[in-house]
């Protein structure tokens, strides 16, 4: 038997450290984490037992750098270096460099990473070791032109990808030959920038496919298993946004199929931690090779919930050199768990990064609700903590688990309304739309999910019908709590006190509802536009954010937020704000014009902090609808900002290279 | 009997329908409330007691005998805000485009002298073409009779102006004196002297609205210390603040019950000090973290924006706030935010206000601009206005507290009664740059030793422990705590009793 690492060193930041430091502790083992200067303050470093620092914020300088790291597992005596996922946890020559220095590299060997790192050098073993792949070119493209002529032979739409690429940059669908010249320009560049390394590789672009994956998990004794899968087709622009394990779209000869497949990969490179083989499913189950991960996954916690196993355990043991200590036969698979990555994105500004303080942060508590259902919140930031644009936008990764699909997804529902995020855009709002929405629910999903059910972009749910009526009789309900309140005011003239009447008039939107609320011994009855009474009860009280609300057998959790301009409130997707009047006063509201919105068509604004990269445009030049203008790097992705309008040029207001603010003016139209 | 209450019904009606359905119509179209609609907004509902509805002007002059319509262009009378009372005068722009007549201001006068004696707020709503031309000096002796009233209510009552409409000329000096003015954007403006006037007099070009709209006078004159979108909307936030306002100096503030512990801690706060001291944080978060249920009502929000003022509740009781703002500016002190925190302490100290204080502030704004603009005199009346107040003073250094601005910004030696610092609080003459190149003037080419000086000094004086070894700094506090602590320090304060020597009034440097 190998003797257990007292102390490892965890090579990377924020949640995914976390995670590990979680599971080290668990196991006795002492942590170190490294940190560069933007993470002084991060919760990793004050999670772990020990902390390095390792260089300035940009990751090219601290994370990325091995010599650092090994230098900081030296100092602090760290026997072995868990990478995590992204930064060195696919790079070969780290897994190597901490072998030379002695260092246990919680992971597989360099050779299993190098061997399936690089795309086209793993499809090629992939077809060997019988793995079903998908057709494309191998070798590497030259220029745009060779790009296009490869594009051709294969046939449109073709997958232009980064070959040491991973986590949807230097990714793009091309669709014709001007895109294919576009894409191929972004791609090295994205890649070159994340990844130092803009090898470029192009492949049939499979319609309507699923994503999804196994889990492996080998030891040094030849032995490897496969966990099942997970559904990761919930993805935008390539970025995977919602997990699932099970799928709900495999069957059990399929998963056994994939599984063996996956096996057989993993054992033909001699892999030895966990490991994810990636496969793309088409509408009909034939599934294709798409690349192995050689770390654990982002999404690892869906496949612990339905397993019962800690995969970060698994892989310290496995480095250990201990042996697998169950058998194929002996994993199985209980119930449904979901995943939904927390972004630092606005989902309502087409998702762009946001960046900045945590001035609220309340997850859900963690653990098995009332209900029997777990939910499990993997985060790395706490409250008043930063966001900050130099690294991974993400902000937790909320799972929850249930028996049936359906009751995972209404508990992560409920999980999202009682997430509480502020100070910075989030996509809360669209994982909860995506949680309702009836085809997701339906399970018949595939990768282009997002862009065929939100082309447009999010704009919000809706609040229509039975939920408008549930919103305004909560909003009534929490009108009537703050207009008592205010009631009770010291200073009064006595036996004059206001008397506050029963009957409301509510804006919501451009829908005006009459409301009648009466006080009752449990609550307020509250009748909508002349219908039935319900007795809506609750404990909020004013200044509270969030609240339960129970009326009609239900109990509604919702986001409430108080400003001068009305109640708002939160939940499920749905973003309302109710002005609550007297009928008198309401009627008078009426009277007030609209004002109109200031027109920003003339103007392009940045619409995420970041770095102005490129300006394609100069005054005086004539723009087209569509046509690329600007490009702004936040969070390690090129934005293209595009003209919305055939207009000329007036002014730029910014110059590359110049850092931008959210709504900084870059350039004005005529 | 039957009959004559008949004819009181009619009277009445008559009254009410001011200058009449057109001019009714009129007022909406321009997306304006009548004078009774706004009160009808402005008090709770049912309560507005009217006086003076059959009063009429005695003008006979140019066509005005036959122009009396009962009320004269001004609804009077008093009504309450969530039961507490308070004084309300509206003109009535579709009589006589409420214009201001002997008659007229007689109105407004006794609302405020009802207002002084029972010890009420006055809030007047102003919409008024201006003094009613016809009777010549009669109006303006109107006029007088209000602005002398204005000043005798001043520090007596609180007294708030809502400009809905015009309001020009002599008019503007009603509002001018009184503690607060709010404008509604796109319908009213405020000014001396119209744009007619400014162009036959200087030649300049100028509409009513730039010269004296919402955005005017609340982002460059600081006239109005707020702007709302619509009528509607501009008295709910009247209503809004009225519920933080004592109703006379001769009370409290207000209490109402709250549901935001007063022990709450905020972990938060322990990182809203940036790592890097020359960067800026959000000084608003602070201000709302330690509000009941961050609720704040903040005054000239636009205007002067390196100082924050406003209001927020303790324990439910009312507390005056003034915060350097470090996202603008770095929160230096200019003359703009002396002028605009002065006026505020001023208010709060007249009203029994007690006044929280949080500093992080560089120093005062150098520069000819500056000095040639008075900074002398307009950051003295800061100063006058902490060393005169008597209300219970807590201040708060967050950061920096550099030279006389340390002073200037309630510091203990001008009679602020708890002070307290986090850890990150500089309290020092200047910032370490700047005291090594005049320490060490002679050695500023050799950048090493300057080095060397600048870190000798910062870990002598860029803390809060040499202050607080002095007693200046009564407590070092966490960051978290401090709405504990601050909230501990006002309950301790609620019956601070100072004696000032008599005087008739002091000399402030106006």
């Amino acid at each position: 038997m190998n003797k257990m690492f007292s102390k490892i060193l965890i090579a990377n930041r924020g949640e995914n450290a976390c995670r590990v430091i979680k599971t080290a502790r668990t196991m006795g083992i002492r942590t170190v984490a490294v940190y560069s200067d933007a993470d002084a303050r991060a919760l990793h470093v004050k999670m772990a037992d020990e902390a390095v620092h390792i260089g300035p914020a940009p990751s090219a300088q601290s994370y990325l750098v091995m010599d650092k790291i090994i230098a900081a597992a030296k100092q602090t005596g760290a026997e072995a270096i868990h990478p995590g996922y992204g930064f060195l946890s696919e790079k070969a020559a780290f897994s190597a460099a901490c072998e030379a220095a002695g260092i246990v590299f919680i992971g597989p060997r360099p050779r299993a990473i190098e061997a399936m790192g690089d795309k086209i050098a793993s499809k090629k073993l992939a077809m060997a070791a019988g793995v079903s792949t998908v057709p494309g070119f191998m070798g590497v493209i030259r220029d745009a032109d060779h790009a296009v002529k490869i594009a051709l032979d294969i046939g449109y739409p073709v997958m232009i990808k980064a070959s040491a690429g991973g986590g949807g940059k230097g990714m793009r669908v091309a669709f014709n030959d001007a895109e294919t010249r576009e894409g191929l320009a972004l791609s090295r560049s994205e890649a070159q920038s994340a990844f130092g390394d803009d090898r470029i590789f192009i492949e049939k672009f499979v319609a309507e496919p699923r994503h999804i994956e196994i889990q492996v998990l080998g030891d040094n004794h030849g032995n490897m298993i496969y966990l099942g899968e997970r559904e990761c087709s919930i993805q935008r622009r390539n970025q995977k946004v919602i997990e699932e394990a099970p799928s709900p779209f495999l069957d059990a000869e399929t998963r056994r199929a994939m599984g063996e497949q996956a096996v057989a990969l993993a054992k033909a490179v001699g892999y030895t931690s966990a490991g994810t083989v990636e496969f793309i499913v088409d509408s009909k189950r034939n599934f294709y090779f798409l690349e192995m991960n050689t770390r654990l996954q982002v999404e690892h916690a869906v496949t612990e919930l339905i397993t019962g196993l800690d995969l970060v355990e698994r892989m310290i043991r496995l480095a250990a050199g201990e042996k697998l200590a169950l058998k194929q036969s002996e994993v199985k698979l209980n119930g449904w768990a979901i995943e939904c990555r927390i972004y630092a994105e606005d989902p309502y500004r087409n998702f762009l990064p946001s960046t900045g303080r945590l001035t609220r942060y309340r997850p859900p508590p963690e653990g098995v609700r009332r209900d029997k259902t777990i939910l499990r919140n993997d985060t790395g930031v706490y409250e008043g903590g930063e966001i900050s644009i130099y690294y991974d936008p993400m902000i937790a990764k909320l799972c929850s688990w249930a028996p049936t699909r359906l009751a995972a997804i209404t508990a992560m529902q409920d999980a999202l309304d009682e997430f509480e995020v502020e100070g910075i855009g989030h996509n809360l709002p669209f994982l909860s739309a995506v949680m309702g929405h009836e085809r997701f629910r339906g399970g018949t999903i595939n990768t282009a999910f997002i862009a065929e059910e939100f082309p447009e972009g999010f704009k919000g749910v809706p609040a229509n019908g039975n939920d408008l009526d549930d919103l305004a009789r909560i909003a009534a309900f929490i009108h009537a709590k703050i207009q008592e309140r205010a009631a009770q005011i010291s200073g009064a003239i006595p036996n004059h006190q206001r008397k506050l009447g029963t009957d409301w008039v509510m804006t919501i939107g451009t829908k005006a509802i009459t409301a009648h609320v009466a006080q009752a011994a449990l609550g307020h009855n509250i009748a909508l536009d002349g219908g039935n009474a319900l007795l809506v009860s609750s404990a909020w009280q004013p200044g509270q954010t969030h609240g339960h609300f129970r009326f009609n057998g239900h109990e509604l959790s919702v986001k409430v937020f108080i400003s001068p301009k009305g109640i708002r409130l939160r939940r499920r997707g749905m973003d309302i704000l109710a002005q609550i009047r007297t009928p008198h006063v309401a009627a008078l509201a009426t009277l007030m014009p609209v004002k109109k919105a200031q027109d920003l068509s003339k103007h392009l604004l940045c619409p995420m902090p970041g770095l102005l990269r490129v300006l394609s445009v100069k005054v005086g030049d004539t723009v087209e609808p569509g046509q690329s203008v600007a490009v702004v790097e936040a969070m390690k992705m090129e934005n293209v900002l595009r003209a919305i309008s055939h207009a000329k040029v007036r002014n730029l207001n910014a110059k590359v290279g110049d850092s931008l603010a959210v709504d900084q003016l870059i350039m004005e139209f005529e | 009997m039957e009959n004559v209450i008949k004819e009181l019904e009619k009277r009445r009606a008559e009254a009410r329908l001011g200058g009449g359905e057109a001019r009714i119509a009129a007022q909406h179209a321009k997306g304006k409330l009548t004078a009774r609609e706004r009160i009808d907004v402005l008090l709770d509902e049912g309560s507005f007691e009217e006086y003076d509805m059959f009063v009429t002007h005695r003008a006979t002059e140019f066509g005005m005998d036959k122009q009396i319509i009962p009320g004269d262009g001004v609804v009077i009378g008093w009504g309450t805000i969530n039961g507490r009372m308070v004084c309300v005068f509206a003109q009535d722009f579709t009589v006589l485009g409420g214009s201001l007549s002997e008659t007229h201001a007689r109105k407004i006068c006794k609302i405020m002298d009802m207002a002084s004696k029972v010890g009420a707020p006055i809030i007047g709503l102003n919409d008024s073409g201006g003094a009613r031309i016809q009777e010549g000096v009669d109006s303006l002796a109107g006029y007088a009779e209000v602005f002398k009233r204005n000043v005798s209510a001043s520090g007596v009552v609180p007294q708030i102006s809502v400009i809905m409409g015009p309001c020009a000329g002599g008019a503007v000096y009603s509002p001018a004196m009184t503690d607060f003015i709010f404008m509604v954007r796109d319908t009213s403006y405020m000014f001396v002297t119209g744009p007619d006037v400014v162009k036959a007099v200087t030649n300049e070009i100028v509409t009513a609205e730039e010269l004296g709209g919402a955005i005017t006078h609340t982002t460059k004159s600081s006239v109005a210390d707020g702007a709302y979108d619509n009528d509607v909307e501009t008295l709910e936030q009247v209503r809004r603040l009225f519920d933080f306002l004592p109703l006379s100096n001769r009370e409290g503030p207000p209490t109402r019950p709250f549901h935001d512990e007063p022990e709450r801690l905020d972990a938060r706060l322990d990182t809203l000090i940036p790592d890097n001291a020359a960067l800026p944080y959000d000084m608003k978060e602070l201000v709302l973290a330690l509000a009941d249920e961050g609720d704040f009502f903040e005054i000239q929000e636009a205007f002067a924006r390196n100082i924050l003022i406003g209001l927020l509740r303790i324990e439910g009781q009312t507390i005056g706030v003034v915060a350097n703002q470090p996202l603008h500016m770095a929160g230096v002190l200019d003359i703009d935010s002396a002028r605009k925190a002065a006026r505020f302490v001023r208010f709060c100290d007249a009203f029994n206000i007690p006044i929280l204080t949080l500093v992080d502030v560089p120093g005062f704004l150098p520069g000819t601009a500056q000095e040639f603009g008075g900074v002398i005199k307009h950051g003295a009346k800061l100063l006058f206005a902490y060393s005169q107040a008597t209300v219970p003073m807590v201040t708060l250094i967050t950061r920096k507290a550099y030279g006389g601005a340390y002073d200037v910004m309630a510091s203990k030696h001008i009679g602020a009664d708890v002070n307290y610092a986090w850890p990150t609080a500089q309290i020092a003459v200047m910032g370490a740059k700047g005291a090594v190149e005049i320490l060490y003037r002679n050695e500023l080419g050799d950048t090493e030793k300057i080095a060397a000086h600048t870190k000798e000094y910062e870990t002598r004086f860029a803390n809060p422990f040499v202050a607080a070894e002095r007693g200046f700094i009564d407590e070092v506090i966490m960051p978290h705590a401090s709405r504990k602590r601050i909230a501990r320090a006002f309950a301790a304060l609620r019956k601070k009793k100072v004696d000032m020597p008599w005087k008739k009034h002091d000399t402030i440097p106006l």
